[in-house]
């Protein structure tokens, strides 16, 4: 018989289940009262709702405070598991750039959102240098709503493919159908080679791992089989 | 049946197999279409492409209880070069059109498709601006089968559509050996006027850009 399977638990915290949890209101995320301390002005306002807080953080400071959250022990932010955008239907209300951050250390989970007026240029800087999984999901806002990420490596198109003509589908004012005709976007399709776009040494592991990261180079060279 | 070693009858040549008919019964007269036909239609290599829940249920029909080996499809291959009938199981998005007409031209004459499913056939629920709205325009379609998805019966009642359509082709026709082209310009296979008319919006999705401005 093993030992039985215990749940850690940090002292004074209770864990907090999705029942009695209240529509809006409830305890707030410590880390948005710490950015507003450690910050000054640049949180806009923040709320909770169902237990989660939202942080509505200044366009410019954005960077900054998401490489204190991450770097900053007492916050200690891993994990960025989603970046995403809202448009909202009212066209009078910006659009939304959300960053979902999770601790596994501290087991908190924030939301940051940058809010992005319709009649300036869609640019949000890019948190690709703190979080590299953020490559890809910032490719894909970009593919979806046309924001643009400063200082990501390889802004282009994840999902739809390269020649994809028509703009960005989760905008409100893209057609469901797209802009062009069925025959048209049939032959831009068929026009595309899906094999041209990639190189052989693009493909092949052997080229590219002079260019992997020096933790990843020892393990794929080293006995060890175990991963991350 | 004649055509069996007549060494164990006995024979005025002695010690040679003699192939040669015993009777005027071992011989089998027919028309070299017929058993072409025959040959082909029973033992087609279907190469599955299958995109979404369609796929599911041509495992299915490819598993034990409905068995599509009982139909000369014993052999699934998943390689274009060594196919006859290609049966696209599910949507197809834009992004695979170039794919899927590629895998198709890579197919040996002669070549047959099979369009499984409402997706594949017309675009099905995916009115919208990533999914090709029915393949024929990518891909010259022999048999369509609908539902979403269909049965393993249905499945196996297009394929059988399929052998009875092989079993009345003709050697000379010409359209078993030419590749078919499509056209240089618009690389389509159907008039781009017509694919437009066919895909005119109908039944609710007409109301689909209600949120546009």
């Amino acid at each position: 018989m093993s030992a039985p399977f215990t749940i850690y638990q940090p002292a004074g915290e209770q864990p907090s289940t999705p029942k009695n949890l209240p529509h809006k209101g409830g305890a707030a995320n410590p880390s948005a009262a710490a950015i507003a301390a450690q910050f000054p002005g640049a949180v806009l306002r923040s709320h909770v709702m169902w237990g989660e807080t939202t942080v509505f953080v200044e366009q410019s400071k954005l960077h900054d405070v998401v490489q204190w959250l991450h770097d900053d022990a007492a916050q200690c932010y891993e994990y960025l598991s989603d970046v995403t955008a809202v448009e909202y239907r009212d066209a009078a209300q910006p659009m939304e750039v959300v960053w979902h951050l999770r601790s596994i250390k501290h087991r908190r989970f924030l939301r940051l959102k940058v809010q992005l007026a319709k009649t300036e240029p869609l640019e949000v800087p890019s948190v690709w240098d703190i979080y590299k999984g953020a490559d890809w999901l910032e490719r894909e806002t970009f593919d979806m709503f046309g924001i643009k990420f400063a200082g990501h490596p390889d802004l282009r198109r994840i999902l739809l493919w390269e020649s994809f003509q028509e703009g960005h589908p989760l905008r409100k004012d893209f057609p469901l159908r797209g802009r062009l005709s069925r025959a048209q976007q049939l032959t831009n399709a068929l026009s595309a080679n899906p094999e041209a776009r990639y190189s052989m040494e693009e493909l092949s592991i052997a080229d590219a791992f002079e260019e992997l990261p020096l933790d990843m180079r020892a393990r794929l060279t080293g006995d060890s089989r175990t991963g991350e | 049946m004649g055509l069996i070693p007549s060494s164990s009858a006995p024979s005025p040549v002695k010690e040679i197999a003699n192939f040669g008919p015993i009777s005027e019964e071992g011989w089998v007269t027919t028309r070299l279409d017929f058993l072409v036909n025959w040959g082909r239609a029973n033992s087609l290599w279907p190469m599955p492409f299958g995109t979404a829940c369609c796929a599911i249920e041509f495992m299915a029909t490819a598993a034990s209880k409905f068995d599509l080996a009982r139909f000369g499809m014993e052999r699934m291959g998943f390689s274009p070069r060594q196919a006859d009938v290609l049966i696209c199981a599910g949507r197809v998005p834009f992004k695979l059109a170039p794919v899927l007409r590629r895998i198709w031209q890579q197919m040996p004459q002669p070549k047959w498709a099979i369009s499984m499913g409402a997706c594949a056939s017309t675009g099905g629920m995916f009115d919208t601006y990533a999914v090709v709205q029915g393949i024929d325009t990518i891909i010259p379609i022999d048999v369509y089968v609908p539902g979403c998805p269909p049965r393993p019966e249905a499945l196996i009642y297009g394929i059988m559509m399929l052998q009875k359509k092989i079993m009345h082709e003709q050697m000379s026709s010409k359209t078993l050996r030419n590749e078919m082209q499509p056209d240089p310009r618009s690389q389509l296979y159907i008039p781009p006027d017509r694919i437009d008319e066919l895909s005119e919006p109908f039944g609710n999705s007409v109301h689909q850009t209600r949120s546009a401005p």
